[in-house]
């Protein structure tokens, strides 16, 4: 019986730069071109200052988690046998969150504040997504 | 020009909640609650010159849901009319639009309105919990769906869990707020809970959602409507029931990201309308707090400073909110046990209760009510301060 597939997230126009530092193995996120203030993900506009001009810098790829879940309920058939399973918010060592699963912990052995670097897994030829494990701290 | 009770809910109407499927889409319902509260006002429906809606996730689709149910009841020559959505907060919101504009001289008589229809007969889905308002609004975080991430729900989680971690607070904690709930649910005949008594046992018992929360840690899902009709106050005294002063009034819109702000709106909303009505904490009889889910409660509840921030876990489990405790909460049950009409289920509450209709749950001083609304993941906010007297 074919497996069905996890949700594959587009790649929008905003967010072409990041998946294609992705397919790199490169954590990239939106640097605004006049404060700086870095956000994630991509956004039009500054929040901070509200420009509207940007780049994309490359970013450490080290954070802490932030907060988890553990999801139990069964929303999507892709998720059914990883049920319970653990989703994470990240908080990158350079300030935006991006939400990941972490690799290689149990759900019930999440902390929060658990350091973590980043690593790629390759879903297909367009889309590479950023998945994070833990890291020894310092 | 202080609004403090110059305005007044002079007509309440509540359909039946829950598996109610009297009317197959929330327009029905919205009707029908109109239609009690005129009654229980004593009003005319000739006499409603102002209507404000707050569509429920199945009455989205209609972007003036108040134009629809102007036309679906057949009234004319309205001279304030709005659809409104802030999520859970709206409920207070639409009572205080209405009071600024009777104030104001742009409307008499207006009524606030809130239906949904989730459940469909004659196989009800399972309640997917964690109640409509926030998922609607999609908190963009990107990628969610290729992590598994799906469901209001595991968003809030997410910012229960950093509480948590943060403050110390335990799902004892916020068991304790679901008890506390149900047994006033158990003293209130039309709480969908009624007859289902609840112990922390069962609470820790109850399948996983996404944690920390359980199923008993999130609201129930409801068909119905619920309808507030504001007028002067000084017309509110020539109606049928006692009028429901309003107080005092605000909102509260924090911003920011609340896994790392941890924060409501109710420091902002709480402080402009205790002003308003000119009380403190310690005036507050009964408090009618948004709980779509546990964790709602305790973060609104230290938010107002009723403690220190942080310490709502054990603020709520010392029974201080349950029947015979000193700060009575969600005295009907709330959203965890008795029905799910978003902001509409604690201003219902807080009516009944000033107004001394609250029969075996009455609470026995019920002179100051206050009334949160919560929506999406503490990113809106209402405060109402009600009274029986002006």
């Amino acid at each position: 019986m074919p497996e069905i597939a996890k949700p594959v997230p587009a790649v929008t126009p905003q967010m072409v730069p990041f998946f294609e530092a992705a397919r790199q193995g490169e954590l990239k996120v939106q640097r605004c071109a006049e404060c700086g203030a870095l956000r994630f993900p991509a956004r039009e506009i500054c929040a901070r200052c509200l420009s509207r001009k940007h780049d994309w810098v490359r970013v450490s790829g080290r954070g802490e988690v932030l907060s988890f879940n553990i999801m139990h309920q069964v929303y999507h058939p892709a998720f059914a046998a990883e049920v319970p399973y653990a989703v994470v918010m990240i908080k990158l060592e350079e300030g935006p969150a991006i939400v990941s699963n972490l690799l290689g912990v149990k759900p019930d052995q999440i902390r929060c504040g658990m350091p973590v670097e980043v690593v790629f897994e390759q879903v297909d030829d367009q889309v590479s997504l950023p998945k994070f494990r833990p890291r020894a701290a310092g | 020009m202080s609004l403090r009770a110059k305005c007044a809910i002079a007509g309440l109407g509540a359909t039946r909640m829950g598996r109610n499927f009297d009317h197959s889409s929330a327009i029905g319902f919205a009707v029908e609650a109109v239609e009690l509260a005129l009654a229980d006002a004593g009003l005319e429906r000739t006499e409603l010159d102002g209507l404000l809606v707050n569509p429920g996730v199945t009455w989205m689709t209609n972007p003036m849901a108040s134009f629809d149910l102007q036309q679906a009841m057949g009234l004319v020559d309205l001279s304030l009319t709005a659809t409104m959505n802030l999520g859970g907060a709206t409920a207070g919101a639409m009572v205080m639009h209405a009071a600024q504009a009777i104030d104001a001289g742009m409307a008499n008589v207006v009524a606030c309105v809130f239906a949904d229809a989730p459940l469909k007969p004659p196989r009800p889905e399972s309640a997917r919990k964690g109640g409509g308002s926030a998922a609607a609004y999609g908190f963009a975080r990107g990628l969610e769906g290729a992590y598994g991430l799906f469901g209001v729900s595991a968003q809030y989680a997410f910012v229960a869990r950093r509480y948590m971690h943060k403050f110390g607070a335990t799902n004892d904690h916020l068991g304790a707020v679901a008890v506390a709930e149900r047994q006033w649910a158990n003293l209130n005949p039309a709480a969908q809970f009624h007859d289902q008594p609840l112990t922390l046992a069962d609470y820790h018992n109850s399948r996983w959602i996404a944690e920390p929360f359980h199923l008993l840690d999130c609201c129930l899902v409801s068909n119905g409507g619920l309808c507030v009709i504001v007028t002067s106050a000084e017309r509110a005294r020539s109606l049928r029931k006692p009028p429901v002063y309003i107080l005092g009034m605000g909102q509260g819109h924090p911003g920011g990201d609340p896994i790392e702000t941890l924060v409501s709106g109710a420091p902002i909303a709480g402080r402009m309308a205790f002003k308003m009505a000119g009380i403190e904490l310690s005036d507050i009889d009964l408090a009618e707090i948004y709980d779509c889910y546990t964790f709602t409660v305790m973060v609104t509840l230290e938010d107002y400073g009723f403690c220190g921030k942080g310490e709502g876990g054990p603020f709520v489990a010392d029974g201080r909110i349950a029947p015979g405790g000193a700060l009575p909460v969600n005295t009907g049950g709330g959203q965890l046990s008795s029905f799910y009409m978003w902001g509409m289920t604690p201003v219902c509450e807080a009516i009944i209760q000033v107004r001394g209709e609250g029969r075996e749950r009455q609470v026995k001083k019920h002179d100051i009510a206050l009334v949160s609304g919560n929506g999406g993941i503490l990113s809106t906010h209402s405060t109402l301060v009600l009274g029986a007297r002006a």
